[in-house]
C-alpha cells in the first residue's frame, strides 16, 4: 500500500562523479544504488551498515539534500527532491546528528536555535515562540529557565537532547536520527534511548534508526534493514532480523558483537574488508567476504525476494540457510 | 626472579593533572597487577582515567599530568623512575603499545615494511637488509595479503584494518612481555573489529604476550581479556572475573552500566522494557565529590558514601569492590 506509507523509496539510487578531467571520464561511485524502502506513521526502521555502505547518503536524500540519480522518494504522498518546497519537506522530516558537539551553533543560545525554525515557518508571534520553545525544553528534559545558556554550557547528553528538540520543534512526522547515541557516553546512552522512545509514543513518529549498533537497532525498531554498498541486502521485522538471519552479511554482523550475550546465535565471520564503491565486485557484492559464495554468487547479483511475509534477502543461498543455525 | 612473581605491577598510582587553578587527581590509587601471559581490561568512560594509566606504564606521561606517587614494577623491577634512555629500550623491547587510531600513530612518510623494520634495528641491532626481510614476515603472520608488496606501500595506501595490522606487527616486532592496546578497535567497522580482536588473541596467546586492553566496551573486553578493572572517575572501582561482571556486577556504577545497555537478545528474551538509566553524569576532574565519587548518581548512596572514601574491599571470589553498599 504505497499511500499508507509515510516514506516510500522507490529504486532510488544515488551516483556521485569522482575525479575526471579535461581527457578522462569521471568514475562513478554509487553510494546508493537501487534501494527500495518504507516507513509506515509511527514506525520506526532500523538502517544497519558499516561505513561507507551508503545509509549517509540514503538519509541526504530523504532530506533532499542530495538528487537522485534514478528512483524517487516520496514523503507523505509528495516527492522529495530539488523541486519539491523545501520548507514543506522540512516540516515533515528532520533529523539528529551523531554529535550534539559538532551539531549545534556554539555561538547561538538555546533559545534561539529552536526559535529560528518556528520562526522560518510563520510562528512570528512571541509570546508563542517563547511557550512552544519551553515546551520542547521540557519534553526533551530539560528546564525552560535553560533556554538561554550556550551549548557548552550543557553536557553531552543534554546537548543531545537539544539536538532531538531542535529536530522536533516543527513537530515533523518522519525523524532520521543518525547513531544518535554513539558520540554518548556509555553511562548516559539509555537516558536518550529512553526519552527517543517516550517522544515517539506521544508525538505519534516515525523513526528511520540509523545506526551500526545492533543492540540499539533491535531495542528501537519495528523493522530492520541490513545495507551492503549501496543496497538493501536483507530487511524484515526485528524479530526476524536478529532471530532468522539470513544474509550472510547479517550474520556476520551478529558474529562480530563482542557480547557474551551473543555468543552462539551466530558464529560466521566477514573475512577481510568492505571493497571500494568506486570498484564493486562482480556478483553479489558480498562475495569476496562471503564464506558460502559460490561461482554463481561471483557472476551473478542476486535480487532482494521474500523468503518469508514481509522478511526479503539478497541472496542467492537464502533457502539453504533456512533452518540452519547461523 | 621467581616463577610466581607477576608481569607488571602498579600499586597505588597517583596521576596529577597540574592547572593554573591547582593540581587536580586524575587517577588515585590505582592498583593492579598483571601475571606472564595474562590479559587484563581497564573498563571504563571517557575520562576516567584509564588511557593515562596505561600511559604512565609506558613512561609517556606529559603535562600537564604528572606521575603523583606510586610504583610500577615489571618483573620486580621499578621502572617509573628510569632515565629516559632506559625507558626507551624498554618500550618497543619488553612492553609495546598500539593505539586507537593507527593513521596518527604510523608515520605517513615510511612504507609501512621500514616502520616495521626499524624495531628490529633499534632493538635487535638487526641490519636494514635483514630487518627488511623481517617485515615481511611479520605482515604475513598479521596475516596481511601479498605481504612483500604491502610493505612498500605508505599507510595512507591501506585500509584501517590493514593499518592497525601493522600496528599490531609494530607492537609484537620484538616480541614484548606485554601488550598495551588503548581502544585499539574502536575506529573500525565492527565486522574489521572483531577479525582484529581475534588476531591480537591468536598472536598474544602464541608467543605468551601479556595483555592489557583498555576500552569503554565492557562486552569487548570480556571477550579478550580473563579478568577486568572497572574505573570510574580516577579510581578503580570493581575488579571481577569477565566470565562473572555480566551476570554478577557487584558495584553499583557497573550494575548500571550493564543494565543500561540494550544488548542484542534481550528484547526477544524479554520484551521491550525501559532500559536502566544512570542519573547524572560523569563528574568533571576539577570537581570530583568528596567520599565515593559516584555518590551523586548512586541510588543506594547514604551519608557515609559522601563522607567517606570507600575500600578496595576483596570478596573472597577474587574479586574486588570499592563500594560501602556492594552486592
Amino acid at each position: 500500500m504505497v499511500d499508507q506509507a509515510l516514506l516510500s523509496i522507490e529504486d532510488l539510487a544515488v551516483h556521485f562523479p569522482i575525479g575526471g578531467g579535461l581527457f578522462s571520464k569521471p568514475q562513478m561511485l554509487r553510494a546508493v544504488d537501487g534501494v527500495t524502502l518504507s516507513i509506515k506513521p509511527g514506525e520506526s526502521l532500523g538502517l544497519v551498515g558499516e561505513s561507507g555502505c551508503g545509509k549517509s547518503t540514503l538519509a541526504l536524500s530523504v532530506l533532499g539534500l542530495v538528487d537522485a540519480t534514478r528512483g524517487r522518494v516520496m514523503l507523505d504522498g509528495k516527492a522529495v527532491g530539488s523541486e519539491a518546497d523545501r520548507l514543506e519537506v522540512a516540516r515533515t522530516v528532520q533529523m539528529v546528528f551523531q554529535d550534539p558537539y559538532a551539531s549545534l551553533n556554539p555561538r547561538q543560545t538555546v533559545r534561539r536555535t529552536l526559535a529560528d525554525p518556528l520562526r522560518l515557518h510563520g510562528v512570528t508571534n512571541g509570546g508563542e515562540v517563547a511557550d512552544r520553545v519551553a515546551e520542547m525544553l521540557r519534553q526533551v528534559g530539560l528546564r525552560p529557565d535553560q533556554a538561554d545558556l550556550y551549548p557548552h554550557e550543557f553536557s553531552g547528553g543534554q546537548r543531545q537532547r537539544i539536538g532531538i528538540a531542535r529536530a522536533l520543534i516543527l513537530k515533523p512526522k518522519l525523524v532520521i536520527c543518525d547513531e544518535p547515541v554513539s558520540a554518548l557516553d556509555v553511562s548516559i546512552r539509555a537516558q536518550i534511548i529512553n526519552l527517543l522512545l517516550e517522544l515517539q509514543a506521544e508525538m505519534g513518529l516515525s523513526y528511520l534508526m540509523i545506526s551500526h549498533d545492533l543492540g540499539v537497532v533491535e531495542h528501537m525498531s519495528d523493522r530492520v534493514a541490513v545495507m551492503y554498498l549501496g543496497r538493501i541486502v536483507e530487511t524484515g521485522g526485528w524479530r526476524e532480523i536478529f532471530e532468522q538471519p539470513r544474509h550472510p552479511y547479517t550474520r556476520a554482523l551478529i558474529a562480530a558483537i563482542p557480547d557474551p550475550l551473543t555468543r552462539g546465535l551466530a558464529r560466521e565471520k566477514a573475512r577481510g574488508e568492505i571493497p571500494s564503491p568506486l570498484n564493486p565486485p562482480p556478483g553479489c557484492t558480498f562475495n569476496p567476504r562471503c564464506p558460502h559464495a559460490t561461482d554463481h554468487c561471483r557472476s551473478a547479483p542476486p535480487v532482494l525476494s521474500p523468503v518469508e511475509e514481509g522478511h526479503l534477502v539478497s541472496c542467492w543461498r537464502a533457502e539453504e540457510f533456512a533452518k540452519v543455525p547461523a | 626472579m621467581s616463577a610466581s612473581q607477576p608481569l607488571l605491577q602498579v600499586e597505588d598510582l597517583h596521576i596529577a593533572l597540574s592547572t593554573d587553578a591547582g593540581s587536580f587527581p586524575a587517577v588515585e590509587g590505582v592498583s593492579f597487577e598483571i601475571a606472564r601471559g595474562e590479559t587484563v581490561g581497564l573498563v571504563g568512560e571517557s575520562g576516567c582515567g584509564k588511557s593515562i594509566t596505561a600511559l604512565s606504564i609506558m613512561g609517556l606521561l606529559k603535562p600537564p599530568l604528572g606521575l603523583a606517587g606510586g610504583r610500577i614494577r615489571l618483573t620486580g623491577q621499578e621502572i617509573q623512575n628510569l632515565p629516559a634512555a632506559e625507558l626507551r629500550s624498554l618500550r618497543g623491547k619488553r612492553i609495546a603499545m598500539i593505539f586507537q587510531e593507527p593513521m596518527t600513530a604510523l608515520n605517513p612518510l615510511k612504507p609501512v615494511g621500514r616502520q616495521i623494520a626499524e624495531m628490529f634495528v633499534l632493538h635487535q641491532g638487526a641490519s636494514w637488509r635483514e630487518a627488511e626481510q623481517k617485515a615481511v614476515e611479520a605482515l604475513t603472520q598479521v596475516k596481511v595479503p601479498a605481504p612483500g608488496r604491502r610493505a612498500k606501500d605508505y599507510p595512507h595506501q591501506l585500509s584501517g584494518g590493514m593499518r592497525q595490522r601493522v600496528m599490531i606487527a609494530i607492537a609484537l616486532a620484538c616480541e614484548p612481555d606485554l601488550l598495551i592496546a588503548d581502544e585499539p578497535t574502536t575506529a573500525l567497522d565492527v565486522t574489521v573489529q572483531a577479525e582484529i580482536v581475534d588476531l591480537m588473541k591468536e598472536l598474544c596467546a602464541a608467543r605468551g604476550t601479556a595483555i592489557l586492553m583498555i576500552s569503554h566496551d565492557l562486552g569487548l573486553v570480556t571477550d579478550i581479556c580473563r579478568r577486568v578493572c572497572v574505573m570510574y572517575a580516577g579510581r578503580i572501582v570493581e575488579q571481577q572475573d569477565s566470565e562473572q561482571i555480566f551476570n554478577h556486577p557487584q558495584h553499583p556504577y557497573t550494575q548500571g552500566l550493564v543494565a543500561s545497555l540494550p544488548r542484542l537478545g534481550m528484547r526477544a528474551q524479554h520484551g521491550r522494557r525501559k532500559l536502566m538509566e544512570i542519573a547524572g553524569v560523569v563528574p568533571g576532574i576539577t570537581a570530583y565529590p568528596g567520599g565515593c565519587r559516584f555518590n551523586p548518581r548512586c541510588s543506594r548512596a547514604t551519608e557515609i558514601c559522601v563522607k567517606v572514601v570507600p575500600e578496595l574491599e576483596a570478596l573472597g571470589d577474587g574479586s574486588l569492590v570499592r563500594c560501602h553498599h556492594h552486592g
